[in-house]
């Protein structure tokens, strides 16, 4: 048996761990190469010119301080959601509800604020409680969708998707009674928390600290993942629930708690939203960050660490959206198009992995 | 409540469910056929959005309401034809593919659709089955859009072709084993994608109900999730296209709950029974995943089910 090489890159004695390394970076990155040719199509055909398109998502989103900045405010919780997907994901869960939780968790966040608002506690007791109530609530919210999933069978993408539209009225059932500013004539929202509990920019910046926030808990979750006894107990559950219960893995906590971490990580973003951009809770919370987010993950292939970079480029997006709604006359509903055409190329685009020669590694059986 | 207002809202509740239900019960018997054949299409909710968009536009258009329903008809069939091909690819997962479509679909439409939300089209006409009492509210009550018979008389036809016609019988089998449909020579990829384009036809119709019917004008909001609580409602209708029917006029009465407690002028909670349809919904999904009755009637590759 004569052992010769199929392709030089295997031939250049490159390891499978980094071929493979090489292939989950390769095929998303065609993937979205491919998207941006799709979508350069559909504008000549509409006319307009993907030249100038492509151009000003540069200048939009990273043509200037201010746009990175922006770029960068808008991709904070983008993280956070797409951390929301991923996690659940590597268990072997596909949950779609994280624009719920961050609706809810943001929603709590101006609720518990009312009162220590008004009781006059300082920023330094009251933003922590109000950010661990938007966790807490987002942990409650997707924890029980995992535990339907796991102990009552209950699929988890439609009953995440249905708790989402649940927590959307149940904050506008408060925003519009109970909890209504009667300030807020016009879009019924809560009392606004004030200036002493708004969030500031990161200092030097206009950032507010929920990219901090993403970045650490992407780092952090990213070890959990990789590092740890859990992550690793949660990973094997993923490739095989029934090997997992085989081995006395406690399958149903380890299901739970990914839900919870997902849910803490939307209600944080929803956190962030109230105290550093809005203000107060009302329907703005329901910007389609959780939607945005499914697309993060699955483009970041699950991975925290690379959900980062990939919530930057969607932040770029969503920061141009304006500049092209300006320059080239196009609806603000371009950029879902474009994401749209993203998702469903990079969905088709899993068909490659394992199939393009030169990136398989030698097997010990191949001939010529 | 008197008796009275308990009879406005019953009645207001039946004139809802007929109303309400149609678009649900086009997009779960589409859901119901690809299901069938073994595979699961969640992006239904952009098929819905699209149709509604593309109808409105075709209706404002041409002027012909009815051409719109055909153009909603074969966007969601474009559709649904590109998510079953998808999906014959191998390791792609059709969840997945489905949540795809839903942002596609939905982006499409607000793209498109964006200079169809001032300019009002010509709508669908409604049939006044109760005309006959002289009484005005029941006449209301059972102002019937012809779709809605079509939706029932196409439930009564698939229920007899899927049980009594050879694509009938090649359809369950793909969808209960591959393997042995392969066996008997089945192109089981092509009967998948078949099905899945006829059930994003037939969701891309339900889409044109919203924008041409009831609430009959076009805008962002008008689907929100109808798509996909027909997925749901049809594992609660356990893959029969007769039950899927009924449970989408038990759906339709859920969605008529708060409006009609408005007309009694109970408005407290608004908003909370706007969230019954997605409550129910959520009981019924937890009530019927781990009966033994669902279980055998899921079609046996279903990767929801598994």
């Amino acid at each position: 048996m004569t052992m010769t090489s199929t392709s030089p890159l295997a031939a250049s004695g490159l390891s499978a761990a980094t071929l493979r390394r090489i292939e989950a970076l390769a095929i998303p990155v065609g993937a979205l190469m491919a998207s941006a040719l799709v979508f350069s199509v559909f504008l000549l055909a509409l006319g307009k010119s993907p030249l100038e398109f492509y151009g000003l998502i540069w200048t939009g989103g990273f043509g200037s301080s201010f746009s990175v900045q922006n770029t960068l405010q808008r991709a904070a919780p983008l993280i956070l959601t797409g951390l929301a997907f991923a996690i659940p994901a590597r268990i072997g869960l596909t949950l779609i509800g994280a624009e719920g939780a961050l609706v809810l968790g943001g929603f709590s966040a101006a609720a518990v604020a009312i009162p220590l608002v008004t009781g006059g506690v300082t920023a330094v007791i009251g933003l922590p409680l109000m950010a661990v109530a938007a966790m807490l609530t987002g942990a409650v919210w997707i924890g029980l969708v995992g535990w339907l999933r796991h102990y009552r069978g209950v699929n988890e993408t439609i009953a995440s998707l249905l708790m989402s539209y649940i927590a959307i009225a149940t904050m506008n059932f408060f925003v519009e009674g109970p909890l209504r500013d009667p300030a807020s004539a016009n879009k019924p929202s809560t009392m606004p928390i004030g200036e002493l509990y708004r969030v500031g920019p990161i200092p030097g910046t206009t950032v507010n600290w929920g990219l901090a926030a993403g970045l650490v808990l992407a780092v952090v979750l990213h070890i959990l993942m990789t590092r740890t006894t859990f992550g690793f107990a949660a990973r094997m559950t993923g490739g095989n629930v029934r090997a997992a219960q085989a081995q006395g893995l406690p399958v149903g906590m380890l299901v739970v708690g990914c839900c919870a971490i997902a849910g803490a990580c939307a209600g944080l973003a929803g956190f962030f939203e109230v105290a550093a951009v809005h203000g107060q809770a009302n329907a703005s919370l329901v910007a389609g960050y959780g939607f945005t987010g499914i697309l993060v993950a699955f483009l970041a292939r699950q991975n925290a660490l690379a959900i980062v970079p990939v919530a930057i480029l969607f932040g770029a997006l969503a920061a141009s959206g304006g500049l092209i709604q300006r320059r080239m006359e196009m609806p603000d509903a371009t950029i879902l198009v474009l994401q749209g055409i993203i998702f469903v190329v990079l969905l088709t685009s899993e068909t490659l992995y394992g199939r393009i020669a030169f990136l398989q590694p030698r097997r010990s059986g191949d001939r010529t | 409540m008197t008796g009275a207002d308990l009879y406005i809202v019953l009645l207001a509740m039946i004139g809802g469910a007929i109303r309400v239900s149609t678009p649900f019960m086009f997009v779960a018997l589409g859901e119901c056929l690809t299901e069938k054949s073994g595979r699961i299409n969640l992006g239904h909710e952009g098929n819905l959005v699209l149709g509604a968009m593309v109808a409105y536009a075709v209706s404002f258009m041409t002027g012909s309401p009815w051409l719109g329903v055909l153009a909603a008809g074969g966007a969601g069939l474009v559709l649904g034809a590109m998510h079953g091909w998808i999906c014959a690819l191998p390791r792609v997962n059709d969840i997945a593919v489905g949540i795809a479509f839903m942002s596609f679909g939905t982006g499409l439409a607000f793209f498109f659709g964006k200079s169809f939300i001032q300019p009002s089209a010509p709508g669908l006409e409604a049939i006044g089955l109760g005309d006959w009492t002289g009484n005005s509210a029941i006449a209301q009550a059972l102002q019937v859009n012809p779709l809605f018979l079509v939706g029932i008389a196409l439930a009564v036809f698939l229920s007899w072709a899927l049980a009594n016609t050879r694509w009938g019988l090649i359809l369950r089998m793909t969808g209960d084993s591959a393997a042995s449909a392969r066996a008997m020579g089945v192109n089981i990829d092509l009967v998948r994608l078949l099905a899945t384009a006829v059930g994003g036809l037939l969701a891309g119709i339900g889409g044109a109900f919203l924008s041409l019917y009831y609430p009959g004008s076009w805008n962002e909001g008008l689907s929100s999730g109808q798509g996909l609580m027909a997925v749901a409602l049809v594992i609660f209708a356990r893959w029969d296209p007769i039950r899927c029917v009924w449970a989408a006029l038990l759906f339709g009465a859920a969605g008529a709950l708060g409006p009609s407690l408005q007309s009694i002028g109970i408005s407290q909670g608004y908003y909370f029974f706007n969230a019954a349809p997605y409550i129910l919904t959520l009981f019924i999904m937890i009530a019927s995943a781990r009966s033994k009755s669902a279980a055998s009637d899921a079609p046996g590759e279903l990767s929801i089910v598994k």
